[in-house]
């Protein structure tokens, strides 16, 4: 399985992600630089968090004009997983590659904190791995996450289960009070209509390793091997040798020297 | 700004007194140009030079075997483990924020990442000191949410978690408040870089266009606030852009990849010309600087103005000529302008040219030169301390509670990304943060900042060495060794005797208490002039320490643990006064009194004992008691845990006796002082714990067992205290308001 990792300038969490499927799930990573235009021979692609390009507009609005969201778009179309990790998220929903957006907090502050969420779908390649109702610890760590849409998309993504994840408590129940910024319908994370394409506020990797408090994130890496070892993925064409080189970010010439587990 | 610039042709309007402008004509053997004079302001600023600080920062013990830098460059450097080395760096952007909250602390961050970039390392974590005038001033209230969100604004955009602070209130800090803020970056040993260039290398502008924003900063935090300064100083602060200094991290860190960076620098206070000079004075050589060749953001600069504009993320690369177009091409990349701007000379000469037209012709040596000033100390008379009326423990416990000191926190470091990075292991909120090294497993580091002014405005000495001592109580805590400190000094006007004699005082404290726990002081930072209309500040060094940490999957499994049945301990002992005391101003005496001396040798020893349970596993909480004295500490103790506890104390000999039942028993519940930590262990484990610190003469007192949703506390069998959880919790939280 290869995975490409977006890098935007001002990206953040573009690391930590190649950190936790390198090091933690031994996957093959590319690093992607938001010029890139061809996308070939990568199966996942993950957009990751941080300030894409400075984020001085609305969150992810310039980087969905990127080069290199072209290319995401035409893997999202041919069925191919792109998730995407909070300002990730942010960049999918303003590409439509998801509906919906995401605005200031209800409290109109950044918020960094562990939330609670539920699994609402487990039919989407990176909740293959979860049950249904399954109550995760993750981190949250953004301004402006606060879900919303119109009454219409709404209704319609309830109705599809496009749901993803909902803010809830520790006993799994959506309640206002575990709602840390105000998202309709308690909504952490949505999925596009074929189910391949997945955003999320909250952080899976920095939730994936025991020592940081918590490993409940690594299951949504995890959940794409386990669909690859049980079904291939289903319009997309499989991985073939030979492909062309991924156009990606030369990794930093330091890494050369860096032992492995170094995030 | 430009007319203002070029009419400033009188050295007092640069901030240089007139024997140092008679200095400098006598050196120079002719009157400086407006240009000239501008950069003798800026670079014989106190800021930049050190003029009042120099000798006495000589004290400090900066060697040590792990020490690879220490002051004199940009950042120190210490070796950890298996070739990787940490940079530490703490620095003050007082005044900027005191005029622009938002934008001071902001750039505050920003500067001091570029610090530690300089060193070639990557930013890791972020640590801030804050001092503000009472919550119940609006502009208080108001400085302080703008200082917050222009440290999370700047701090979350970049990238560096902020995984630590320090906070207290005094009116002593309204007009001035500080924002002090620590900065750590990991490097390979080998890899260090260093601020120097050589004759034959060119100089390589690269990050951000020069713009007007803080002209003279430097100037500026050399001189005393006055009440115009909200209004008339703003141009005088920079703004910050984290993404470009995200983008310039990245890309500075990838040209230093390619080996072929010799030297690099950021452009601080004193922007273009001092990054030149100091780089060239630091390599032995000279620098020439074409202005027209550095990038701009607007027509129209004076030469003054771009040599000394403080624009942010910027960086002076120093190279060989045949390797500028492969470095800039990593600027460049990154969105970044880059352009050779000058080259390195061997004639010690700094020039700079506007069209091949020389504007400014100095020597380095001259220009780094900056006169010593010595002003004889005097030690201000001691005040005697009025004794403190009988009290209401309780009352008086949840007053405190809600004190910024004590209060949680969480509405301001939930601001902060504390997380990016995966290193986070302890959070803020604990006494030490803890960060995961993956590069040398299983190590850790743990980060602390400190600063004790109400004990400094008593005893420099004694409150500087006490805050050296509880930045280690809070490393023992989650079973961390001292391995580094940086400092940042802040005091008022250095041309007043007493605050002459408190600085010196101060560094003493700090020397000797780090002689004591064998730590070295790789560098640091010096804030004068903190004052206001209202008067001076408190004299408040603060000290950023970091240690290792041996193991942090052992301390994050001991942490998340349950303790039955779970018994506290007080380990450690120590004279205990109210002098300087939360509990002193929250009852409303008048600062006063005396502090007890420092006891090193018995504070090294209760620390070991300390550190030694925790990596043991002994203790599953240790928590230092300091800033309220015992009562308040088990109370966030109780609120850490999320439980009562029944406590029973004896009290200290002076209160013992109704007389001590009929006052409150202050001296018991409030006093301050001492190496005191609280431990919570499961009973079983007690008798190893006691033999533990008998081994090392320490004494270990039981205070009682953890449970119930109260606090209850009795003195000498006397009740004292009896709280619910959820009280002290609604006063602990009512902090959250005042950022509100």
């Amino acid at each position: 399985m290869i995975w490409g990792v977006v890098t935007f300038p001002g990206s953040n969490c573009d690391r930590d992600c190649v950190h936790v499927l390198r090091h933690v799930l031994g996957q093959d990573v590319r690093e992607v630089w938001h010029e890139a235009r061809d996308l070939t021979g990568l199966d996942v692609v993950v957009l990751p968090g941080g300030f894409a390009y400075g984020d001085y507009l609305r969150a992810g609005a310039i980087a969905a004009t990127s080069p290199v969201l072209h290319a995401v778009r035409r893997h999202a179309r041919a069925g191919r997983p792109v998730l995407g990790i909070c300002n990730g998220f942010q960049v999918l929903t303003e590409a439509r590659l998801l509906p919906g957006a995401l605005v200031r907090n209800r409290g109109l502050r950044f918020i960094c904190r562990q939330v609670w969420v539920r699994v609402e779908r487990t039919d989407t390649p990176f909740t293959r791995g979860l049950r249904p109702g399954q109550v995760l610890r993750l981190p949250i760590a953004h301004a402006e996450g606060r879900y919303v849409a119109d009454a219409a998309t709404l209704a319609a993504l309830e109705a599809q289960g496009r749901v993803v994840f909902r803010y809830c408590d520790a006993e799994g129940r959506v309640v206002e009070a575990a709602n840390p910024n105000g998202s309709l319908h308690g909504i952490a994370g949505v999925a596009s209509a074929e189910g391949n394409v997945v955003g999320l506020m909250p952080h899976p990797e920095r939730a994936a390793e025991a020592v940081l408090g918590s490993r409940d994130g690594l299951a949504l890496f995890a959940s794409v091997l386990l669909q690859a070892a049980t079904a291939p993925p289903g319009p997309a064409a499989p991985a073939e040798p030979g492909r062309p080189p991924v156009p990606s970010r030369a990794a930093p010439a330091a890494g050369a020297r860096r032992p492995a587990g170094v995030p | 700004m430009v007319t203002a610039l070029r009419g400033a042709l009188d050295p007092a309007r640069v901030g240089l007194t007139a024997a140092e402008a008679a200095t400098i004509r006598t050196a120079l053997g002719r009157e400086p140009n407006a240009v000239e004079l501008r950069c003798f302001g800026v670079l014989w600023s106190e800021h930049c030079a050190y003029k009042h600080s120099r000798t006495v920062l000589r004290r400090l013990p900066a060697t040590g075997a792990r020490v690879l830098q220490g002051p004199g460059e940009n950042a120190g450097v210490v070796a950890v483990a298996g070739g990787w080395a940490l940079v530490l760096k703490m620095e003050s952007h007082n005044h900027p924020s005191a005029v622009d909250p938002y934008n001071g602390a902001a750039t505050g961050v920003g500067g001091i990442i570029r610090d530690v970039l300089a060193m070639g390392a990557r930013p890791v974590a972020l640590l801030d000191a804050l001092r503000f005038g009472p919550p119940d001033d609006p502009r208080s209230r108001r400085l302080l949410a703008g200082v917050v969100a222009g440290i999370a604004g700047y701090g979350n955009s970049v990238g560096v978690p902020t995984v630590g602070g320090d906070l207290a209130v005094d009116p002593a800090y309204r007009d001035n408040p500080l924002v002090n803020v620590a900065c750590l970056g990991l490097v390979r040993a080998d890899g260090v870089a260093r601020a120097r260039a050589a004759p034959g290398q060119v100089f390589l502008y690269a990050g951000a266009r020069t713009g007007r924003d803080g002209v003279g900063g430097a100037a500026f935090a050399s001189e005393e606030l006055d009440e115009h300064a909200e209004r008339e100083d703003r141009a005088a602060v920079q703004i910050g852009d984290p993404f470009a200094g995200k983008c310039l991290v990245e890309a500075t860190l990838a040209a230093l990849a390619t080996g072929r960076v010799r030297g690099v620098q950021d452009m601080g206070a004193g922007g273009l010309a001092c990054a030149a000079v100091e780089m060239a004075a630091r390599g032995g050589c000279g620098a020439v600087l074409d202005l027209d060749r550095v990038p701009l953001r607007e027509g129209g600069l004076a030469p003054e103005e771009i040599l000394l504009s403080e624009s942010q993320e910027r960086m002076l690369v120093a190279c060989a000529p045949e390797d500028a177009p492969a470095l800039a091409a990593h600027y460049e990349r990154w969105g970044l302008a880059a352009a050779v701007v000058g080259r390195a000379t061997a004639d010690g000469r700094f020039r700079a040219r506007v069209q091949g037209a020389v504007v400014a012709d100095l020597p380095v040596a001259l220009l780094t030169g900056a006169p010593e000033r010595h002003v004889v100390p005097r030690q201000p008379p001691v005040v005697p301390s009025p004794p403190v009326p009988p009290l209401d423990p309780a009352v008086l416990l949840l007053r405190l509670l809600a004190a910024p000191e004590l209060a949680d926190r969480r509405a301001i470091f939930e601001q902060y990304d504390h997380m990016v990075q995966v290193r986070t292991v302890v959070p803020p909120g604990a006494d030490a943060a803890v960060l995961r090294l993956p590069e040398v497993p299983p190590l850790g580091l743990a980060l602390t900042v400190d600063g004790n002014g109400r004990w400094c405005a008593l005893d420099p000495y004694a409150g500087a060495a006490a805050t050296v001592l509880e930045a280690a109580a809070n490393l023992a805590c989650v079973g961390a060794e001292p391995l580094a400190v940086t400092d940042c000094l802040n005091f008022p006007s250095p041309e007043r005797p007493e605050v002459a004699w408190a600085f010196a005082q101060a560094v003493d404290g700090i020397a000797d208490a780090c002689r004591a726990l064998g730590v070295p002081v790789v560098g640091g930072n010096v804030s004068f002039y903190n004052e206001g209309p209202r008067g001076p500040i408190l004299p408040t060094p603060m000290v950023a320490m970091v240690g290792l940490a041996p193991d942090v999957a052992q301390l994050a499994s001991t942490r998340g643990a349950g303790a039955d049945p779970p018994v506290l301990v007080l380990l450690g002992d120590g004279e205990v006064t109210l002098a300087g005391s939360l509990c002193a101003r929250a009852v409303g005496v008048r600062p006063g009194g005396t502090v007890p001396r420092p006891a090193f040798e018995r504070a090294v020893r209760t620390l070991e004992v300390v550190r030694c349970a925790v990596r043991e596993g002994l203790v599953v909480l240790a928590h230092d008691v300091s800033d309220g004295g015992l009562l308040p500490a088990l109370a966030e103790t109780c609120l850490t845990l999320h439980r009562g506890a029944r406590i029973a104390l004896g009290a200290l000999p002076q209160e013992a006796g109704p007389s001590g039942a009929a006052a409150g028993w202050p001296l018991t519940l409030f006093g301050e002082g001492g190496t005191r930590v609280l431990c919570l262990l499961p009973g079983s484990r007690v008798p190893a714990l006691e033999a533990l610190a008998a081994s090392a003469r320490v004494p270990v007192r039981p205070l009682g067992v953890v449970g119930g949703d109260a606090l209850t506390v009795t003195v000498d069998d006397s009740p004292a205290v009896h709280l619910p959880l959820e009280v002290l919790g609604r006063a602990a939280s009512a902090f959250a308001e005042v950022l509100a």
